[in-house]
């Protein structure tokens, strides 16, 4: 069993990160210095936690409570008529994907070293991410449901 | 705490979940954005979600986000909670069972009427 020494606890093993700020007075990872960084870091936090309500809230309602064998045309049609629910959606698209593009963003950096390709990868990333936030926030704002006269 | 040990492992399943979210999610923003084509177009495409393995897999995907957020809380914890080095192993614990004690339940309900109806 590998016991967790007390003394390497505050050690980080990447060097840079070892003299950056914060790391050895709470024993998490360092908090960016940069500005936007910084930004970035608290709100994957900050984000985080509304998404802890938004995302559990969600899969609650739609995957154990109800589930894809309820789930119709109708079943959307009758949620979004109320405009709690509508806002309730759009919160958890933008709040999910921002965090998400965020989190690809990272991973970008993280392992993409060519300038070029990194530029590339990050341009494609958010052309696509703001892309699909336009087109949920579209559905979820612009919907109107159709007369089901003959929706059995 | 870290290299090799229980933190690195959470570390590398937070970035997996998370890439696994993030690309169901643009799947789900595509899918969803059929419902302003109308009714037939929404419900035809529904029966893809109906198939017992995308049962399966839609029990995975709830299983990342739990995992996800579980691990989140920690992370977050560990980053603003000055004793919580002290207790890391306690919490790493506390974020493994909560998550089984959640999704575990969350299977049995999600695949019952799936395999057991």
């Amino acid at each position: 069993m590998s016991t967790e020494i007390k003394t390497t606890q505050h050690i980080h093993p990447d060097p840079v990160a070892r003299t950056t700020r914060r790391w050895t007075r709470s024993g998490g990872r360092p908090r960016p210095s940069s500005n936007f960084e910084l930004f970035s870091w608290y709100f994957f936090r900050i984000s985080g936690i509304l998404l802890l309500f938004f995302a559990l809230i969600h899969l609650l309602i739609m995957h154990l409570l109800n589930n894809v064998d309820v789930i119709t045309y109708q079943f959307i049609a009758d949620r979004w008529a109320s405009p709690l629910w509508r806002t309730f959606d759009l919160l958890l698209l933008v709040l999910a994907l921002t965090h998400g593009l965020n989190g690809a963003r990272v991973l970008i950096y993280d392992y993409v070293h060519s300038r070029g390709w990194r530029t590339f990868a990050v341009s494609a990333l958010y052309t696509v991410g703001i892309l699909f936030i336009l087109l949920g926030a579209q559905v979820i704002l612009t919907f109107q449901p159709q007369i089901q006269s003959v929706a059995k | 705490m870290y290299r090799g040990q229980s933190g690195m492992w959470l570390w590398i399943l937070h970035r997996l979940t998370g890439v696994g979210i993030l690309g169901f999610l643009f799947l789900h923003i595509a899918d969803t954005y059929l419902v302003g084509f109308g009714a037939t177009y929404y419900n035809e495409l529904l029966f893809l979600y109906k198939n017992p393995p995308f049962r399966v897999l839609e029990w995975l995907l709830v299983g990342a986000v739990l995992y996800h957020g579980f691990n989140g809380v920690r992370v977050i914890l560990m980053d603003f909670w000055d004793k919580a080095v002290d207790h890391h192993k306690t919490l790493v614990q506390i974020t493994v069972v909560a998550f089984f004690l959640v999704w575990l339940p969350a299977g049995f309900f999600m695949l019952k009427p799936v395999f057991f109806s």
